[in-house]
């Protein structure tokens, strides 16, 4: 139990930590991990469904189990 | 000490008729189901003819004989690779083989996705070219109708039922931190007093009561079906109908092996620690749901107020507990790798839960929503985010959300190839499989406790199979292997 709360602790010290020292980097890691997430989005548009209302609308399904 | 943990996870899968003409359900699900049975007889050569319940009727009247395992015209079949195939509750469902440990749940379950594509492609050259069948991994229409992910555990028989049920519901409430499939907005009927954007599960809203036998009504949080399916003295085949089906294999793994540890931890009668029982486990179980802040606390029985987390951080103390004292045999060697990922994920969950995008369905959807929303400024009730919901779980690679979010895999890919077509290696799937493969044209009935030979003479011969750890490859290989025809089997295993 002690031996559990104490790894709880370090792993969220460790992570401000790397917070705190890597400020700069972060910010930088940051605005590569948007610019990844832009271009997923941009390959994720291409393959959604045309039109997203009828899309849901016409999905029904019986209940099953 | 615990029994083994043999599981399995069945799954109804969403299935829609795209196009004009006749959108019923089950026809479409036999559509798919026997386009997949055609396509597997012309590539391999397997003839499943035999298993279509038409036939069976004359294993009634006989000795020595057995009731087969279906008794409705609609489709069932058995697979080489141990799992039953068929029409269930208007989808189609595949029923995975007994497995022996966590990691080999996943593996089975990633073939039955395998086998859900390969019918989709199968049905389209059945189908005109303006229809065509789409199946969804999901639990829900967003209409308020649900279908089912099920699980099912091997359990000793001598286990109090009640203790089951005190032990697993804290569990059960809480496990949707990681095994929640996500769902935008809410299907309680008659709505939530607070709006609800976003939930952990797709289940949750289902669920009415604590304890009880129904599956599609009224559902409740423990299932008390009580058909083992094995020997019924000394089994008990524990059924869960409370998850929700997930497309990530890390919370699979965790679903399962969790659910296996804490199941082993009341076999044994391994308590100490916290009591966790629940308040109003059925209140719990929505308002874990509806928070993916993981802030909420919900009412202990004893007045006080625990996260799910705090709850989740509880279980996982008891079964390192549990691990040290006893071990961890009955996981099936899934253990250690387990009490790691259940930890780390645990930890993940606590600091930054956006930081297992690669490795939850509910976190990557939620992400993937986030993005949207950001970029194109639109708000939760924009119809965009429920068909980016819907279209995360829609199973064809060509459209599939959640194939392009670059998710953590636990299993091989050529792994899941072999588990299309080939049984578990150490369960009794492995001699289900493996007479299906040599002799299907001589088995009238294949059930999960036994297989029914017909050896063109009176009577109909049953080799039952009431221990789901015997039949495995180490004796079945040999067995088979001095065996050139199915009354050679049937006469060994009769001496």
């Amino acid at each position: 139990m002690a031996e559990r709360e104490l790894k709880r602790r370090s792993a969220t010290t460790t992570r401000e930590e790397a917070e705190v020292e890597e400020a700069p980097a972060a910010a930088e890691k940051a605005e590569k991990l948007k610019a990844e997430m832009d271009e997923l989005l941009d390959e994720i548009d291409e393959v959604l469904e045309d039109n997203a209302e009828e899309f849901v609308r016409n999905y029904v399904q019986k209940g099953g189990q | 000490m615990a029994i083994p943990k043999v599981c399995g996870i069945e799954t109804e899968y969403g299935i829609q008729l795209v196009g004009p003409g006749d959108a019923n359900p089950i026809t479409a699900s036999s559509v798919l189901i026997n386009a997949y049975l055609a396509e597997v007889k012309r590539r391999v050569g397997w003839d499943f003819e035999d298993e279509s319940p038409g036939r069976d009727a004359r294993g009634f009247a006989r000795e020595g004989s057995m009731a087969p395992v279906v008794e409705t015209h609609l489709v069932n079949a058995v697979l080489t690779n141990g799992a039953r195939y068929y029409v269930d509750h208007a989808h189609p469902e595949y029923s995975a083989p007994e497995c022996a440990n966590a990691l080999d749940a996943v593996k089975w379950d990633r073939a039955g996705e395998t086998i859900l594509v390969r019918s989709m492609v199968a049905a389209a050259s059945s189908l005109p070219p303006t229809q065509r069948i789409v199946v969804y991994k999901n639990n829900s229409d967003g209409k308020g109708n649900s279908y089912g992910c099920h699980e099912n555990y091997l359990m000793d028989r001598s286990v109090p039922f009640a203790r089951i049920v005190a032990g697993i519901t804290p569990h059960f409430v809480t496990r949707q931190l990681y095994a929640g499939a996500g769902k935008v907005g809410t299907e309680l009927p008659g709505g939530t007093d607070a709006p609800v954007h976003f939930q952990l599960s797709q289940r949750a809203d289902f669920f009415e009561e604590e304890v009880g036998l129904e599956t599609t009504l009224k559902r409740p949080i423990v299932n008390t079906r009580d058909e083992p399916h094995a020997d019924t003295k000394k089994y008990r085949r524990f059924h869960v109908i409370v998850g929700d089906a997930n497309l990530s294999e890390v919370a699979t793994f965790l679903k399962v092996g969790t659910t296996s540890l804490v199941l082993a931890m009341i076999e044994d009668d391994f308590g100490g620690g916290r009591d966790l029982t629940l308040a109003n486990p059925v209140k719990a179980i929505r308002e874990i749901s509806w928070d993916p802040t993981l802030s909420t606390a919900v009412e202990l029985a004893d007045g006080s107020k625990m996260t799910g987390l705090e709850i989740q951080w509880e279980l996982l103390d008891r079964a390192h507990r549990y691990a040290d004292a006893a071990g961890l045999e009955a996981l099936g060697g899934a253990g250690s790798d387990l009490l790691a990922r259940w930890e780390s994920t645990l930890s993940a969950l606590e600091t930054d839960p956006m930081s297992l995008k690669h490795q939850l369905d509910w976190v990557a959807k939620l992400s993937l929503l986030d993005a949207y929303r950001e970029r194109d400024g639109i708000a939760w009730d924009n119809p965009k985010m429920s068909a980016l919901d819907l279209q995360y779980h829609d199973l064809r690679p060509e459209r599939s959300l959640f194939a392009r979010l670059g998710m953590e895999k636990l299993v091989d890919r050529q792994d899941v190839e072999d588990a299309v077509l080939e049984p578990p290696r150490n369960t009794r799937a492995y001699f289900r499989g493996k007479c299906l493969q040599r002799w299907a044209g001589s088995i009238t009935a294949a059930n999960w406790d036994s297989l029914v030979f017909d050896l063109g003479s009176d009577p109909l011969r049953r080799v039952p199979m009431m221990e789901p750890l015997r039949g495995t490859a180490e004796v079945v290989d040999k067995l088979l292997d001095g065996c050139s025809t199915p009354a050679e089997l049937v006469a060994r295993l009769g001496s």
